[in-house]
């Protein structure tokens, strides 16, 4: 049984060499070439071009990956968790949708101009929070919660939400246009150091609180009926997690974009490399989910260097096929439990 | 574990499906629930183990009202067996350890040597230790069967509640699992109440059973009271014929097509 431990132990400090490394990489990676023998020095001096171009652009990507990455693979992890399906993920559940739509607004409307550039993630926060809590209530039946209403109900409101979207952008500037495009592509580049702080507290905020909910996860594997017998209380637990999940997403989508694929694709893979028990799941998702942003964005940096890919065209294909290769060898049947 | 069922109604929404239940149980009474579909079996059942909320009246275990017990207090003493197993990945072993959860608290990350023993002794006890290693999903109907009965014990509750735990069986495992089920009952002196629909073998297994009709309980009493062609027919709107088992002298009940029926009239 203690092998079991043993084995929790070495995957994950395997996930953090991994996660070390390729934020190493992804340090020395760029336009201006950096060795990896001088960024201790470049960073004790604090003076100097590549000083800031550590300090300042590549820094923060790296710390906003961690954190994106980790962020939404988590909430994969735990939304799959409570409702036991494969498909349910932030997305799915209409949040991107949302999330864009605010911006959309915020951007045709010019508020970000006016008021300030913080209503961007503000006006994503605000809409992604709005559709999940509209998804949420609109799916209970009962008094329960009927999982695949709910997905039915995600992929409406996310009809609704890109419909209006397009009606925005048709109406639109288009300087404005590409403003809206830009965003919902997701990007890790965000030169606010304070939102970069709190969209890495807030994931790890959310890690460090999923892990009270860990045993209830774990019981949940088994559906809520069962769960229940074994002295879950699973409301409160069902509740309390979709909150966590929902504002982490919410802030990880308004802060970077929409960044597809990450939280749907890595709780999977980590399923069928280490099992399903939330105690290693959580926070394997959320390396694993680090790590694959971390690379991805390297990748993104790279490909067509000097210019950028958005990061989401990499995660979105990347992913995809891993998913399905892996998939098609593995079976996915009964992964969620 | 002395089992009180004072006076019970519980329902979904607005309607009562069960009302006027009173039952009393004695501590390591096998007892069976039969009657027919739609009679309250269920609803019963989900009344007692909490899925359903009553709408009056309480059950009692030694004299404790079960409703004020936390939902976790209350799964260290009853444990439930349902008619399917979950489907999941999770060994059979890992499956099993659940049964500890009643007694983990939040930081309890790891489990203690106490629920991993305790974990192989029921195991070992239901024969399925042999392959603990493997997924449930792996597993026969049966053999889930054997690992969910291994689960519940593995709560060490006081009441075992079972619903139609062999029913999609074949007879070797209804057997199999009734037989382990009627052992354990005597060897750990557990209470049973088991929701079955084979009236054959409820009167064997059975030491008390609560015939059901309606939603209220028609009758209740020993196997040789309850199982009496006369009210077979009027709970069932059935006819069959009783009679006693020559060996195990407990009531057998048989059935008779309608074209035997005419031609012996």
């Amino acid at each position: 049984m203690s092998n079991k431990y043993i084995k929790w132990l070495i995957f994950t400090v395997v996930l953090v060499l991994l996660v070390i490394f390729a934020a190493g990489f992804s340090l020395v990676t760029g336009d201006m070439d950096i060795k990896a023998g001088e960024i201790a020095s470049i960073l004790s001096s604090k003076t100097g071009i590549e000083y800031a171009v550590l300090k300042h652009i590549r820094l923060p990507r790296i710390i906003m990956a961690i954190a994106v990455g980790g962020g939404l693979s988590l909430t994969g992890a735990i939304l799959q968790g409570i409702y036991r399906n494969p498909l349910v993920e932030p997305y799915t559940l209409g949040i991107s949708g949302g999330a864009a739509l605010g911006v959309a607004l915020v951007v045709v409307t010019g508020l970000h101009l006016s008021v300030g550039s913080f209503m961007l993630p503000f006006a994503g926060f605000t809409g992604a929070i709005v559709t999940i809590f509209m998804v949420y209530f609109l799916s209970i039946k009962k008094g329960a919660i009927d999982i695949n209403r709910m997905l039915l109900i995600g992929v409406m409101i996310s009809f609704v939400a890109s419909s209006g979207m397009m009606f925005l952008m048709s109406m639109t500037t288009s300087d404005n246009l590409h403003g809206i495009v830009f965003w919902m592509m997701g990007s890790l580049e965000e030169p606010n150091t304070m939102l970069v702080n709190t969209v890495l507290y807030a994931s790890l905020g959310g890690l460090f609180l999923s892990y009270f909910f860990a045993r209830p996860l774990n019981a949940l594997r088994l559906g809520q009926e069962k769960a229940r017998h074994l002295g879950i209380n699973t409301t409160v637990s069902v509740r309390v997690l979709f909150v966590i999940a929902s504002v982490l997403t919410g802030i990880c989508v308004s802060v970077a974009g929409v960044i597809g694929f990450v939280g749907l694709v890595i709780p999977h893979l980590i399923r069928i490399i280490i099992g399903s028990d939330y105690r290693i799941m959580l926070i394997g998702s959320f390396l694993g989910g680090s790590f694959f942003l971390l690379v991805s964005d390297i990748i993104a940096r790279t490909i067509i260097s000097p210019n950028e890919l958005p990061i989401g065209v990499i995660t979105g294909i990347a992913g995809g096929l891993v998913f399905i290769i892996v998939l098609s060898r593995a079976g996915l049947r009964n992964r969620v439990t | 574990m002395h089992l009180d069922i004072k006076n019970i109604s519980c329902g979904y929404g607005e309607s009562f499906n069960i009302k006027n239940i009173n039952v009393g149980i004695e501590k390591g009474i096998f007892a069976g629930i039969i009657g027919p579909n739609g009679s309250g079996k269920t609803t019963l059942f989900k009344g007692l183990t909490g899925d359903l909320d009553l709408k009056s009246g309480e059950v009692f275990l030694d004299k404790q009202n079960v409703n004020k017990l936390s939902l976790r207090k209350k799964a260290q003493r009853i444990a439930v067996v349902s008619q399917h197993t979950e489907i999941t990945d999770m060994s059979v072993f890992d499956y099993v350890l659940m049964g500890r959860m009643p007694f983990r608290k939040h930081f309890h990350f790891f489990e203690s040597k106490t629920d991993i023993e305790t974990a192989r002794k029921y195991m070992k006890l239901t024969n399925v230790y042999r392959f603990k290693d493997k997924p449930m999903s792996e597993l026969s109907g049966g053999e889930q069967q054997l690992a969910a009965i291994a689960r519940a014990l593995t709560q060490e509750p006081q009441l075992l509640l079972l619903d139609e735990p062999t029913s999609h069986l074949d007879i070797t495992h209804q057997v199999q699992i009734l037989n382990l089920i009627q052992e354990l009952n005597e060897k750990l002196e557990l209470t049973v109440l088991i929701i079955i629909h084979d009236l054959n073998l409820a009167g064997e297994y059975c030491d008390y059973l609560l015939m059901m009709k309606d939603g209220e309980i028609f009758v209740q009493g020993e196997p040789s009271e309850v199982l009496n062609y006369q009210i077979i027919e009027d709970v069932y709107n059935t006819v069959v014929i009783t009679r006693e088992n020559p060996v195990s002298k407990k009531p057998v009940v048989f059935l008779v097509s309608d074209r035997v029926m005419k031609n012996t009239k």
